[in-house]
């Protein structure tokens, strides 16, 4: 583990991507395909243990940590809330090792010591858990403490990792990219066939890598000529690729994530088509409805891995394609999108199912009007247009310049600050996340969590601010006094039982700090809820 | 019976003695327990300290009244004796004695008990209240060896000049800067460039016969000097500045007892942190007050609330003053 170590150790110290991608280069190379394999599913967000597989809970490795280092439980949780991680914590209470374990591979490790405990009495795991302690240094114990409290965490992105791959390897990054995608084991054959050069017969259920939009921030006009370009609605829904190849059929999330069985009747429906690959949207869409539900209906069914015939029925879900990326057996993503678009029109005219829907071209004169439509996309239950260059091949990942997302402007409201609580990791012991709250009668109701919009010299100011007007403390949680206003904006609002306030916002996000504004300038819980759809 | 020392507006005031240790308004008399900007500041009518720290009062707050005491002399304030013992927190530094029928009151100022080749090494004075810091109150903070943290910081010079890049490290000026130069001398070569807002402090070190490794002014190099595989030391306040532009590709480490935990470091941007700390850590605040063998302890500032709470729950009665120190580290 002192390779994967050392590893760890310089990307946390690195801030600069070729850095990175060096440290990443220099691991790779030469490193036993067995360990290999586990340092790319530890990068790439996965865990070693879960629910199946339990190795710690949080709490029991609280527990162990108090008992070996002599501190009571109140301070194991005090020194966590100033620390901010947990993995990180219980290595710096740590009494110092008394001895120095000889090295294993990380391989070693995960499926020589903690498989064999994973699910045994506690005790057992306990007794093998602080055994491994005792003989790692700090530096080890740290990443070791990461294998058992989930992930990494690290900086490192898909795409940086599939980089260093490829450089290692002398493959095309989407080569790796594709064999990276969807369900693997870390074994040695699957590091060993990720980074041959012979073709590897993917499995057929194997997505491509989704081509992502940049937000458009610039005027449109500056985009040229508007005929140059293929206008859509902006589905609020769930991104999904469907895959009919070889007589199956495979559901695939961005997030890359297999959704089958969830959605029976996009499966039923992709069993008819001829063998091909979808882009698209899920959207909840009652059939005589014009426009589709709010992405918040779309939650029963996500949440629902085998629905029941009461939800099917509640919650009807279609398909609205926008992209053919395979057809036949034929990879179509180098052809331009207009010549796609006439394939994949016929292939939904030609199939004319219920569930699947063709997302219309929005056909327009000029920037201008566009413009003129983008401002009716609340009405339509859309997000706004999605701007796509007509002659434009699929290509994976987030290239900016051939598709642009042009959203909506967020709905905004002024809301007063009322608790504050510490972030993670570089955002550790600065008060970073933030509760505010409206207007109700004379009380102050929280609406909405917010992290991100202020500058980091905002933060600061902030934070020394709620250091100096706090009210109560609960645990991690400040209350402060209600006297900063703060201009938040947001996605969308829907009604919420499990909320106090009865609403939920969507995205909420600080837009900016309304020092000109007083607590008792606010918006009224009664206009947030107006707002909702 | 009344308490030796209580927090006024203005200060610490000790009410038999009629005087205030570190004190942040403007008072007749003031005991100085060392020579920090939230310890020591301007408009006292008479000042009290150690003879070592005369020197570092002297730099940072001009020509004032001075009275200059040696570690462990008794001197009379009101009806207390008072005395000043070293506190090994930077050169000078001092916990204030305080004696008033048959009790016995000890203020720590700034401490710690981890060795420093740049002053006086703590003394444990024993006393019936312990009035403390708490900079460090969680048992996350726990030193290294320091001659281990000087190699590491030796090592990363070295790494830093094979890439031809250099070595910025970011430390306190008064107290922390010294003491690093000290523990390099023994272990690599010099000379190390220093900020100009550094020097006069190195200059008072070296007067106090202070050995430290070679220096040389950043401002006292020619104009477009190479700085690439050079260490240079640095206020925090410089990061970022105008004045660290001139060192094209550079590498900037902070040494502190902050960068215990990643988040502070990662946080602040810095490429490597170094555990350094002139405050005691979680270990040596409880053995210090086990060594004093106080009843009663008050904590100043810091993590107070985690220090306050243990002493309690191990029999000792513990409370906290609110202060206006500081956490710089």
């Amino acid at each position: 583990m002192r390779r994967f170590t050392a590893l760890y150790q310089r990307l946390d110290r690195l801030t600069a991507t070729n850095d990175k991608r060096r440290a990443l280069v220099d691991y790779i190379r030469g490193c036993p395909p067995e360990d290999l394999a586990w340092a790319l599913l530890l990068l790439s967000g996965g865990k070693v243990g879960g629910a199946r597989r339990k190795l710690a809970t949080t709490g029991e490795l609280r527990e162990w940590v108090s008992e070996v280092s002599g501190n009571p439980a109140w301070l194991v949780e005090e020194s966590y809330h100033q620390v901010g991680d947990l993995a990180e914590t219980l290595t710096l209470l740590l009494p110092p090792a008394t001895m120095r374990a000889p090295d294993q591979g990380l391989h070693a490790w995960i499926t020589g010591v903690l498989y064999p405990i994973a699910n045994a009495a506690a005790e057992v795991r306990r007794a093998v858990i602080v055994d491994a302690w005792d003989g790692l240094d700090d530096a080890e114990r740290l990443v070791f403490n990461k294998l058992l409290t989930g992930s990494m965490r690290i900086g490192v992105s898909q795409g940086l990792l599939q980089q260093a791959l490829a450089e290692v390897s002398g493959l095309e990054v989407a080569v790796i990219a594709q064999r990276m995608l969807g369900n693997w084991d870390p074994t040695a054959e699957f590091a060993t066939r990720l980074l041959s050069t012979e073709p590897q017969i993917g499995d057929a259920s194997t997505p491509y890598p989704f081509q992502l939009a940049s937000p458009l921030e610039a005027a449109a006009p500056s985009l040229g000529d508007v005929n140059d370009w293929h206008l859509e609605w902006k589905w609020d829904g769930i991104r999904l690729q469907l895959i009919h190849r070889e007589q199956e059929v495979a559901l695939w999330s961005r997030g890359e994530e297999r959704l089958d069985g969830r959605f029976p009747e996009i499966e039923a429906m992709a069993a008819l088509l001829p063998a091909c690959v979808l882009d698209g949207e899920l959207l909840a869409w009652d059939a005589d409805d014009a426009q589709p539900r709010p992405f918040a209906a779309l939650q029963t069914r996500i949440q629902r891995k085998k629905p029941g015939l009461k939800v099917l029925a509640e919650t009807p879900v279609v398909m609205v394609v926008y992209d053919l990326l395979e057809l036949d057996g034929n990879d179509l993503r180098e052809e331009p999108l207009q010549a796609r678009r006439a394939k994949l029109h016929a292939l939904v005219t030609g199939l004319d199912h219920p569930a699947l829907r063709l997302s219309p071209q929005v056909v327009v004169e000029s920037w201008e009007s566009a413009a003129a439509l983008r401002e009716q996309s609340r009405e339509r239950g859309v997000e706004g247009l999605m701007v796509k260059r007509a002659t434009s091949a699929y290509v994976g990942g987030r290239k900016r310049g051939d598709w642009w997302k042009w959203k909506i402007d967020p709905m905004t409201i002024d809301a007063v600050l009322v608790y504050a609580q510490a972030g993670h990791g570089r955002r550790s012991n600065l008060y970073t996340d933030y509760t505010f709250a409206v207007w109700d009668g004379d009380a102050l109701v929280p609406v909405a969590k917010a992290y991100s919009g202020l500058t980091d010299a905002e933060i600061l100011k902030l934070d020394k601010w709620i250091r100096s007007h706090t009210k109560e403390r609960f645990g991690p949680v400040r209350s402060v006094t209600p006297e900063l206003v703060f201009e938040l904006g947001f996605e969308g609002v829907n009604i919420s039982k499990r909320h106090k306030s009865g609403i939920a916002t969507r995205f909420p996000r600080i837009l900016r700090w309304r020092t000109d504004k007083k607590a008792a300038d606010a918006d009224l819980l009664a206009t947030l809820a107006s707002l909702a759809n | 019976m009344e308490d030796l020392v209580i927090v006024r507006p203005e200060g610490m005031y000790c009410p038999p003695g009629d005087f205030y240790i570190d004190p942040w308004r403007p008072v007749d008399c003031a005991v100085i327990t060392h020579g920090h900007g939230d310890h020591a500041r301007v408009g006292m009518r008479e000042y009290h300290t150690t003879s070592q720290g005369l020197p570092i009062l002297q730099w940072r707050l001009g020509d004032q009244v001075y009275h200059p005491h040696e570690y462990g002399e008794s001197f009379t304030l009101g009806d207390t004796q008072v005395s000043l013992h070293p506190a090994g927190h930077v050169l000078g530094s001092a916990q204030v004695r305080i004696a008033h029928a048959g009790r016995v009151w000890v203020m720590s100022g700034d401490y710690k008990r981890n060795p420093d080749p740049t002053c006086a090494p703590f003394e444990v004075v024993p006393c019936d209240t312990f009035i403390t810091e708490a900079t460090f109150g969680l048992p996350i903070y726990r030193w290294p060896p320091m001659d281990e943290v000087a190699r590491d910081i030796a090592a990363w010079r070295d790494e830093c000049a094979a890439q031809g890049e250099t070595a910025i490290l970011y430390c306190y000026g008064l107290g922390k800067s010294q003491r690093l130069l000290a523990e390099l001398a023994a272990c690599m070569q010099g000379p190390v460039f220093v900020h100009g807002a550094m020097a006069t402090g190195v200059e008072v070190y070296r007067a106090a016969g202070i050995h430290m490794i070679e220096t040389v002014k950043v401002s006292d190099t020619p104009k477009g000097a190479d700085f690439a595989g050079q260490l240079v030391l640095a206020p925090p306040s410089a990061a970022g500045s105008t004045w660290v532009r001139r060192f094209r590709g550079a590498q900037h480490g902070f040494a502190s007892g902050w960068m215990r935990v990643r988040g502070n470091r990662r946080r602040r941007n810095y490429d490597r942190g170094f555990v350094v700390s002139d405050h005691a850590d979680w270990p040596d605040l409880l053995r210090t007050v086990r060594e004093t063998g106080a009843t009663r302890v008050i904590a100043t500032h810091g993590n107070t609330d985690a220090l306050v709470r243990t002493l309690n729950e191990a029999g000792i009665s513990a409370g906290t003053f609110a202060t206006h120190f500081g956490e710089d580290d």
